[in-house]
């Protein structure tokens, strides 16, 4: 197929909201019917963006950022994983563990900060130990979902084969599950992105990072570079619920169509 | 060809705890089966025939009595006895190769070699070879039960366990994988035990058909099916043999007590009727 097919065939009517907003934004600015201080003209934002992201310390500032949204996703994802497969394999566990975690989980992760910067400061630690805490949530009560939802009757076909318990588990206890985990992983993929940029606004001493940019803006009053640091922020964003998306399609392309 | 063992069944007992209380499932269950040997196992639902089938295969050993293959006792399960559930139970994640290739994961005999070729051979066995590396998703019913029976025979065992391995199956196709399950027992001469509620595909498949009756559990009557294979399913004899086991289910009623009791098993083993939910 073709470019021009391939762009002809798309639907666009989903670009009609964005680019009939910038065409107002553009409009009320050009018009001065706006405070043009506070809301800037799209055409300042493109120069600022571009100045910046020509500036070196732009790709830093990204990199910073999905280093430890990463770093925190792959802790908190492996982390709850682990807790997961736990709490749905084993009933005892379940029972020593299962109520301290849904206490847990009813703080909210926003109220972690505190403790958390009082304990490892405002470093890369503390943002890390934050965003793999707000990975780990989704990910841990979506495996436990998945492994607690498993056949009796599966169980039965591993055991008339002989499986040993690390077959059990990778051979069929995780693959069973695989759809709720990689639901949880979804999630937790989102959730340490949102965390990610949290961190940054609210552990703003140290380091740099696309929320350290935006503070940057405001405490300079440069609303331009406020709306291209949300913008960036929405377009990573977009793009790992985009690949996630595809990922999980693609391993679980053996549920056919019932996906 | 496989190695066919004996299987005997001597003085089984088996209860089950319901509320406290002992309810039989199965009481004083005496049978000896040839090797190589046929038997369908029919009875109404409660009787207790897959209850049989769970404990030969090794699944529960909570019972009186003994079960032996070959004169050694049965404890857990073992790839030498082999088992076909109702519902395929394919594991989805996997193709048809690789479900097929579960059999053989804990198989120390053969090589990786070896594997592979058994686990084509068996996909031709059941005539599946254009669907290799097809998902479970993607085969009809018969085809999927198909693979579930080419899954219980990779590993060459000595007793195949069928537990209405066509219950949920349309009628052209049952009536197509009876004689393909047919073929196959004469192709590997191994020892076969099919439960089953259908009486015409128990005196179709079986040397000898096993009518139990339940509540508790018991063995009614053994039919001899001496007849010549392939067997005409509208011949006289076919018909009489077929009339003759029907009849032993005739003055089986069954009385609201029983009902309930089935009820109250039911509940609290959900598992224990699994194949009639299904």
């Amino acid at each position: 197929m073709s470019l021009i097919q391939t762009i002809r065939n798309r639907d666009w009517r989903g670009a009609a909201l964005p680019i009939g907003l910038l065409a107002v934004w553009y409009i009320v600015t050009a018009f001065e019917w706006v405070n043009t201080k506070l809301v800037v003209p799209p055409e300042k934002v493109v120069q600022v963006a571009y100045n910046y992201v020509t500036h070196a310390s732009f790709i830093g500032d990204v990199i910073a950022s999905l280093t430890r949204d990463l770093s925190g996703f792959v802790l908190g994802g492996v982390a709850g994983i682990l807790l997961g497969v736990a709490l749905g394999l084993s009933r005892w566990f379940e029972r020593i563990v299962g109520p301290s975690f849904n206490t847990l989980k009813q703080i909210s992760l926003f109220a972690w900060l505190p403790l958390i910067s009082t304990w490892l400061g405002t470093g890369d630690s503390a943002k890390i130990l934050f965003i793999s805490l707000s990975a780990f949530y989704p990910v841990a009560l979506n495996t436990f979902d998945g492994v607690r939802g498993i056949s009796k009757a599966q169980i039965e076909v591993a055991r008339v084969y002989g499986f040993t318990r690390w077959q059990m588990v990778t051979r069929l206890i995780l693959p069973a599950a695989s759809p709720q985990i990689l639901t949880g992983l979804h999630l937790g993929l989102i959730y340490a992105w949102v965390a990610t940029i949290g961190a940054e606004f609210l552990l703003i001493r140290s380091g740099s990072g696309l929320g350290n940019t935006v503070i940057q803006g405001r405490d300079a009053f440069n609303v331009e570079l406020i709306v291209f640091g949300m913008l960036v922020i929405g377009f990573v964003g977009a793009f790992f619920n985009h690949i996630a998306s595809r990922i999980e399609a693609r391993l679980l392309a053996w549920r056919g169509d019932q996906a | 060809m496989a190695h066919a063992a004996t299987l005997e069944i001597k003085g089984l007992n088996k209860q089950y705890q319901v509320r406290g209380e002992s309810l039989s499932v199965l009481e004083d269950i005496s049978l000896s089966i040839k090797p190589g040997e046929f038997v369908s196992i029919v009875g109404s639902s409660g009787c207790g025939k897959s209850t049989l089938l769970k404990l030969i295969i090794g699944l529960e050993d909570d019972f009186q009595g003994e079960l032996l293959l070959d004169g050694n006792r049965i404890v857990g399960t073992s790839l030498e006895r082999g088992i076909v559930f109702q519902e395929h139970r394919l594991f989805p994640w996997l193709t048809v190769e690789q479900n097929i290739g579960i059999g053989l994961l804990n198989n120390t005999k053969l090589s990786e070699e070896e594997k592979r070729k058994s686990v084509q051979e068996h996909i031709e066995l059941v005539g599946l070879k254009d669907f290799a590396s097809a998902y479970p998703y993607q085969l009809s019913g018969g085809m999927s039960q198909r693979v579930a029976i080419a899954r219980a025979l990779v590993n060459r065992p000595e007793v195949l366990l069928l537990d209405e391995p066509f219950g949920a199956l349309d009628a052209f196709t049952r009536a197509y994988l009876q004689q393909e399950l047919q073929r196959i027992w004469e192709k590997e001469g191994i020892t076969m035990i099919l439960v089953t509620h259908d009486v015409e595909e128990a005196v179709y498949l079986g040397d000898r058909v096993v009518v139990m009756q339940p509540r508790p559990g018991r063995i009614k009557r053994i039919v001899d099916i001496p007849l010549p294979r392939e067997r005409n399913r509208s011949s006289a004899e076919f018909v009489a043999l077929k009339e003759e086991v029907l009849r032993e289910f005739a003055d089986t009623p069954v009385t609201e007590t029983e009902l309930v009791a089935e009820l109250v098993v039911e509940e609290a083993y959900p598992n224990i009727h699994e194949l009639k939910a299904a």
